[in-house]
């Protein structure tokens, strides 16, 4: 009998691997890919130097008054005085705590949910999201067990951008999820409903539903009821992000196939039962890119609401800017918005590649 | 070896009577009467679009008949949302594309059904699904996902997924159709061990030998309608029809 002596196994080519492998493989592969290198390169170089050099060599970070801004850099004093007006907008100053410990009761409430041991993380997550919204309202508005009342037009800056992004992602996902169900349905009659109301919130700008909820809608209410106007705004941003919600997930309700549903129903198990076992949890994971998305977008649409005469974070630092005392510091002010905005959406969208990584399951289609 | 069909007077597990089905203007099925005793094995054969599929899947309605009855283990499937699910409790499917739960890993596979449709504690669901898991040889892979098994592996899962339901009656929509060559005897091995547990089994496969080691009858549908029907021995040394003469001598070399 003959027996096959199998080759070993070479080490690759020095030159293909390593850092100079790296190089060659991506910057420096073609004469083409060279110039766009370089051309890069001398991009960063005209940008970043002058910025650094602006923002932070030149920059001024002490002091009370514009007089103290000198060196001819960014004037952070400008920042750093209406720090509390960015962050709370007219929240009075001596109950910002109450706006400093509803933001702390989300991240300690929010952290077991990150932590692989805890068990019952459903059954926990619900409740927090029962329970949390009643304690966030009990401690920025109050009005009751104690707490004085603090009007929402007193709500402004950052707290209000948060309370806006977050009550329209809380309500918008779900009501998203059950409108693409909705559109998926055997039953004409829900389809109808649910198509009607996507296309109906699709084909409106944003800025014209929050005009609308400000200004029209009270011309339609009888005489002496009127109810808050940050209510109005944001059952207005949920019910137009949830549309967009509701097509993405239904793109991801599509992708999956129907031995998964013919599976499920196999089983005997029921269409409420299927979707959330087996079909949902698939879908979701899918359309992780897209929803994130469309809430990256929501974070970045709050601004709008400046339409309304809300002083949400943009408002705020535009109102400042006009402030006689300050005159001249629009660049900073908004190179500040800027960079909270971009933490923000940055943050959201590393959170959702690190989402994908951790429920990737190896089934690749 | 093929022991001689039951001849018992008790309810038959399946019956069909003159089951028609339409796809549109296409009628896929043509007055179809099948009845199948408890513990008998059944397998059904014929050319790709002759409706053996359909026929297996209108069992736990998967696909619905327009024409005819159909009634598994005493309850007939009707519109009845009660007896559909009834009925698709005690019948267990396998697939060609095995339809596992991607995100699921394969021990999760196993007891879902268990715990939400039979309200089984998780406990003893995940010891009914390890006692199957160890039935189709591969308990060690049970918090693997899907994903990271090989074919066979996958269809065997696919296999102690049905059994976890405890099912009185299987279906199996060509199981081996979809599998590399070397993994198609694993499968059919757990196929045959079933078999002889005495499983009440219906069987879509061109898999004719096991079809000759396991099978009380073979049924040969060509256009819809069963054209022969036999005990396996008689069926492939002297088919009678001559479209199941054509259809063996295209597929036995």
């Amino acid at each position: 009998m003959q027996i096959h002596t199998f080759k070993p196994d070479l080490p690759p080519p020095a030159l293909s691997v390593g850092v100079v492998g790296w190089l060659r493989a991506n910057l420096f592969s073609s004469w083409f890919n060279t110039l766009l290198t370089l051309f890069a390169a001398y991009l960063v170089w005209l940008i970043v130097p002058p910025l650094i050099q602006w923002a932070l060599i030149d920059a001024d970070w002490t002091g009370t008054t514009r007089a103290d801004c000198t060196s001819g850099g960014a004037c952070w004093v400008f920042v750093q005085q209406r720090f509390g007006q960015f962050m709370y907008g007219f929240y009075p100053t001596e109950l910002r705590w109450r706006v400093d410990l509803t933001l702390w009761l989300a991240v300690i409430g929010a952290a077991p949910l990150f932590i692989p041991q805890i068990p019952r993380k459903a059954f926990y997550g619900l409740v927090f999201l029962v329970v949390y919204p009643l304690v966030a309202y009990w401690l920025l508005h109050g009005g009751f067990f104690g707490l004085s009342t603090v009007s929402t037009s007193r709500w402004g800056g950052l707290m209000l951008t948060l309370v806006i992004a977050a009550v329209g992602i809380a309500g918008a996902l779900p009501l998203g999820v059950v409108l693409a169900l909705g559109r998926r349905s055997d039953m004409p009659a829900i389809r109808v409903i649910c198509v009607t109301f996507i296309e109906f919130w699709r084909g409106v700008p944003l800025i014209t539903v929050l005009f609308m909820s400000s200004v029209m809608l009270p011309l339609f209410l009888p005489e002496g009821m009127s109810f808050d106007k940050l209510m109005r705004a944001l059952i207005g941003v949920i019910l137009f992000q949830s549309a967009y919600i509701a097509e993405v997930v239904r793109g991801g309700l599509q992708a999956i196939p129907k031995g998964q549903y013919e599976a499920a129903a196999a089983m005997g198990l029921g269409y409420w039962r299927t979707m959330g076992l087996v079909i949902l949890p698939q879908a979701m994971k899918l359309v992780i890119p897209g929803i994130v998305n469309t809430f990256i977008a929501l974070f970045k649409d709050t601004s709008l609401v400046i339409i309304i005469g809300l002083f949400d974070l943009l408002n705020s630092i535009k109102q400042a800017t006009t402030d006689p005392a300050w005159l001249g510091m629009a660049t900073e002010g908004y190179v500040f918005a800027a960079l909270i905005f971009w933490i923000f959406c940055f943050g959201m969208s590393r959170y959702s590649q690190h989402l994908e990584r951790k429920l990737d399951t190896g089934h690749k289609r | 070896m093929p022991e001689a069909i039951k001849q018992t007077s008790a309810e038959p597990m399946i019956l069909m009577e003159g089951v028609h089905k339409w796809y549109g203007q296409f009628h896929v099925l043509k007055d179809i009467n099948l009845s199948v005793q408890q513990g008998e094995r059944i397998v059904l054969c014929g050319p790709s679009g002759s409706g053996k599929s359909t026929a297996i899947r209108c069992l736990n309605r998967l696909e619905e008949h327009q024409q005819g009855r159909i009634i598994i283990d005493g309850t007939e499937l009707t519109h009845d949302l009660k007896h559909i699910e009834a009925v698709r409790r005690e019948v267990g499917m396998v697939f060609q594309h095995f339809n596992l739960f991607p995100h699921l890993t394969v021990l999760q596979n196993c007891t879902l059904a268990p715990m939400w449709v039979r309200k089984m504690p998780k406990r003893e669901a995940e010891e009914v699904a390890m006692h199957y898991l160890e039935r189709v040889r591969i308990p060690e892979q049970a918090h693997k996902y899907p994903g990271q098994l090989s074919g066979g592996q996958q269809q065997r899962v696919a296999i102690a997924r049905a059994l976890c339901m405890k099912p009185k009656i299987m279906l199996f929509d060509e199981p081996t159709s979809a599998l590399d060559p070397e993994m198609v005897k694993e499968v059919l091995d757990t196929m045959v061990g079933l078999a002889e547990d005495g499983m009440t089994m219906l069987c879509v496969t061109h898999e004719m030998g096991f079809a000759r080691t396991v099978a009380n009858r073979v049924i040969f549908l060509d256009k819809g309608e069963i054209v022969e029907e036999n005990e396996p021995e008689a069926f492939f040394t002297n088919p009678q029809n001559e479209r199941t003469q054509l259809f063996l001598s295209q597929i036995i070399h």
